[in-house]
């Protein structure tokens, strides 16, 4: 396969995965511009969820402080400027398919054309009849039936696992990004437990990774702080925890390291590895510990570096 | 006005190949008509072929309009245009094989030197040079206009790289995913066994130095050209990588794909980038297209490119002239499609004509293409004719004019129901161990009433071209 291509399908994955992380951070931010504007208020906690995408500095720029419903959908999904936009996301996912389209089956690439066409024609519409209800819908529903044919259609060979290891490592990336925005409510904080803040915010981050109901389906019982924690970090039936994602990346790299021998550097794989044993060396008391924002900012580190990796083994284009 | 042949109603009787089709359209209630047509809209929008043919530019994502009426030709009638449409293409090749070489033809002074050698298109890196099977455009495409019952005329070739094919595959596609009965009830001869007709082609023309089975690749200025979408349909079909210029690079005398495994040999390019583009170090110094390097692989044996740089010397409407003289001079025999008659601007009796007689004439650049750069002199305004003519008077050298031809009309589904518009016809031939033809090709028509311009930038759609089987 051509580096070029594995490239593009390797972003592809990414800007997909990125596109359903917008979504879900629009419904979340669109539920906390409802809730009344407290001391701390919902200012707070968009500010944090802005700046869990990264993007605060660029969302002020652009909006100044008006931090508003319509300021949010736009920023979230319609705005070209933010590179992160569902529209924008999915416009480059699009366009990297369209580049690389002899490597995608048909039926892929017509869910990827018709997520990008019915996204334009979203453009066109007057904004008075979107809401925001609608938008999340149309870019998870999209994102499924692209991921679908995906894995429904695709051949299982390096082009699919390129795919799925931009997905996993987007995912990993994101999740971790998201917890070490909110860390600090996830502290075990004597004077915070069982009070009505503490809670909502947990629900905010579980809802932000649309996690809230499968939380309850794989712990059940007291929320709590640590159990959270848990769940988004080291429970491997989580399907966004640290944990899976990293764990899918790993396999994804061993079948590329199975298909293409030993010819081929393998130093991706051999770093992916290396960050997860270390990871299920963990349990949860020594995360909070080593300190829950020195154990994301090492992970989100070794994202990176694997990521990294990735490029050098496969999508540099070796002479 | 001049009365055009009618491609289903001759003498007043419906002719043989358009019978079924007749009936078909009278049984076809409008309302299912327009469902259809819709349908067939979204299908095209939905696989994404939006692109203009023949590099007219224009919004990259626009549609050309899809007539659902197909052409047809009786298979009598399309084996006489594929014997006249191989010998062409053979006469082309031949030529391009003696102007590289020692130039019989224009020593035996069949064709002037000047119109070969100073010609933009000569390329002189390839002088001497002679690619595998002595074959230069592996690709030809014809373009054919009907005037009669058994009149055809050649309107121009194109040996450099002709686009339009993933029409002629798609439009076939779409018909018979829609009208399946009209298939089941019609011996209609496929086309789908292009693609490979063309990878067969392509790797039949490996360099000697290719060891094992060929790497065949196409090569593409990228996803922002207008016929991006066609170079991805081929690769796919064919089964082999879509390549740019940035994924090649030449090593040892070979040139090389990267890919994720490491270095892979490649044996032949079929490129869809023009000839100055293809090495910066052989043509133009400022091209991002292309692969530096790859021009002196290409003269040493150890990578083919398709269609050869320098083949289109054989296709501008100046050289067109002599096809049948090439027809006649390298194969010894009379050509089966005719040329239009054609005034060359440059000899001053046929300047005189021409300025004497704009009105009835159609006048075109010697290198101009998709339709724009010329006269249609009966459809042009005095004051168009005017301004025209001071172009011309300023570089007589760069116009041709031709007849007016009556062009045949075929019928074309319209808002008031059928009726019959113009059309002309693009096969596309294959030329490598041998020579190959699909019996179909692309028909494009005027879809505005009366109109002669079927170029999609002005009016023009496309349609499937049937060719009966016996």
């Amino acid at each position: 396969m051509l580096s070029r291509t594995a490239a593009n399908l390797f972003w592809m994955g990414r800007h997909l995965e990125r596109a359903e992380i917008a979504a879900r951070l629009l419904d979340v931010g669109a539920r906390i511009t409802l809730l009344p504007n407290t001391a701390e208020g919902y200012r707070n906690e968009w500010e944090s969820l802005l700046r869990a995408s990264g993007a605060q500095a660029a969302f002020a720029e652009r909006y100044g402080d008006g931090i508003t419903q319509e300021n949010i959908e736009s920023w979230l999904f319609f705005d070209h400027a933010n590179p992160s936009s569902v529209a924008s996301c999915i416009e480059r996912a699009r366009e990297g398919g369209r580049i690389v389209r002899t490597a995608l089956t048909s039926q892929v690439w017509d869910a990827l054309n018709m997520a990008y066409q019915e996204l334009r024609a979203l453009e066109r519409q007057s904004r008075a009849r979107l809401d925001t209800a609608m938008l999340t819908d149309f870019t998870t529903r999209h994102g499924s039936t692209v991921r679908g044919a995906i894995n429904a259609t695709q051949l299982r060979n390096d082009g699919w696992h390129f795919v799925n290891l931009g997905y996993s490592l987007e995912r990993a990336d994101a999740t971790a990004r998201l917890l070490d925005v909110k860390y600090f409510v996830l502290l075990p904080r004597v004077e915070f437990v069982g009070s009505g803040l503490d809670n909502y915010q947990w629900q905010v981050i579980l809802r932000a990774l649309s996690a809230h109901r499968a939380f309850h389906w794989a712990y059940g019982g007291e929320v709590t702080a640590s159990k959270v924690a848990d769940f988004l970090i080291l429970n491997g039936e989580s399907p966004r925890s640290l944990l899976t994602s990293l764990y899918e990346a790993v396999w994804h790299l061993d079948g590329l390291v199975r298909r293409y021998g030993a010819d081929v550097p393998a130093s991706a794989s051999a770093r992916a590895h290396q960050t997860l044993e270390q990871l299920m060396a963990r349990d949860i008391e020594a995360i909070f510990d080593e300190g829950l924002h020195e154990f994301l900012s090492w992970f989100i580190n070794e994202v990176a570096s694997i990521s990294n990796a990735v490029h050098d083994d496969y999508l540099s284009g070796r002479t | 006005m001049t009365i055009c042949y009618n491609e289903m109603v001759d003498g007043g009787r419906v002719r043989e190949p358009y019978a079924m089709l007749s009936d078909w359209i009278e049984t076809m209630p409008a309302e299912i008509r327009q469902m259809k047509q819709a349908e067939a809209e979204a299908l095209f929008r939905r696989i994404g072929i939006t692109f203009a043919v023949y590099g007219e530019g224009g919004d990259p994502d626009r549609l050309i309009p899809f007539d659902m009426m197909p052409r047809v030709f009786l298979q009598a009638e399309w084996r006489r245009l594929e014997r006249g449409i191989k010998q062409r293409a053979r006469a082309l090749n031949a030529f391009l094989r003696d102007v590289y070489g020692r130039g019989e033809i224009v020593r035996a002074g069949r064709i002037p030197a000047r119109l070969v050698y100073q010609n933009a298109a000569y390329e002189k890196a390839v002088v001497g040079f002679v690619p595998p099977r002595g074959v230069f455009s592996h690709i030809v495409g014809i373009d054919i206009v009907r005037t009669g019952r058994d009149e055809f005329y050649v309107l121009e070739d194109n040996c450099r790289t002709p686009s339009g094919v993933s029409y002629m595959l798609e439009n076939r596609e779409i018909m018979m995913r829609m009208f399946p009965a009209l298939f089941r009830n019609n011996r209609i001869e496929p086309v789908d066994q292009y693609p490979e007709l063309l990878r067969r082609t392509l790797a039949s023309v490996a360099p000697a130095r290719c060891e094992g089975t060929p790497t065949v690749v196409i090569l593409t200025p990228g996803h922002y050209n207008s016929a991006y979408y066609e170079h991805s349909f081929l690769a796919n079909l064919m089964g082999v990588e879509l390549v740019e210029g940035s994924d090649l690079f030449v090593d040892g005398g070979f040139v090389y794909m990267r890919t994720t495994q490491g270095p892979k040999r490649v044996d032949v390019i079929y490129r869809r980038i023009d000839d100055q583009f293809l090495d910066p170090l052989c043509f133009r110094r400022d091209s991002m297209l292309g692969v530096p390097g790859l021009m002196d692989v290409y003269r040493s044996g150890g990578v083919s490119i398709a269609s050869a740089p320098g083949a289109g010397v054989a296709d501008d409407k100046a050289v067109y002239t002599f096809v049948p003289e090439m027809v006649r001079f390298y194969l010894g025999e009379e050509p089966i499609l005719r040329n239009v008659q054609t005034w060359t601007l440059w000899k001053d009796e046929d300047y005189r004509y021409v300025m004497a007689n704009l009105k009835d004439l159609v006048v075109k650049e010697v290198h101009g293409s998709g339709g724009y750069g010329m006269l249609i002199g009966p459809c042009a305004s005095q004051a168009e004719i005017d301004a025209f003519a001071e172009r011309i008077k300023a570089d007589p050298g760069n116009y041709i004019a031709q007849p007016t031809l009556a062009l045949s009309t075929s019928p074309t589904f319209v808002d008031e129901g059928v009726a019959p518009r113009h059309v002309d016809l693009r096969p596309f031939c294959l030329c490598g161990d041998r020579v190959e033809l699909v019996p179909g090709g692309l028909t494009r028509v005027a879809l505005r009433e009366g109109s002669l311009v079927v170029n999609s930038s002005q009016g023009g759609g496309v349609k499937d071209t049937w060719v009966l089987s016996e």
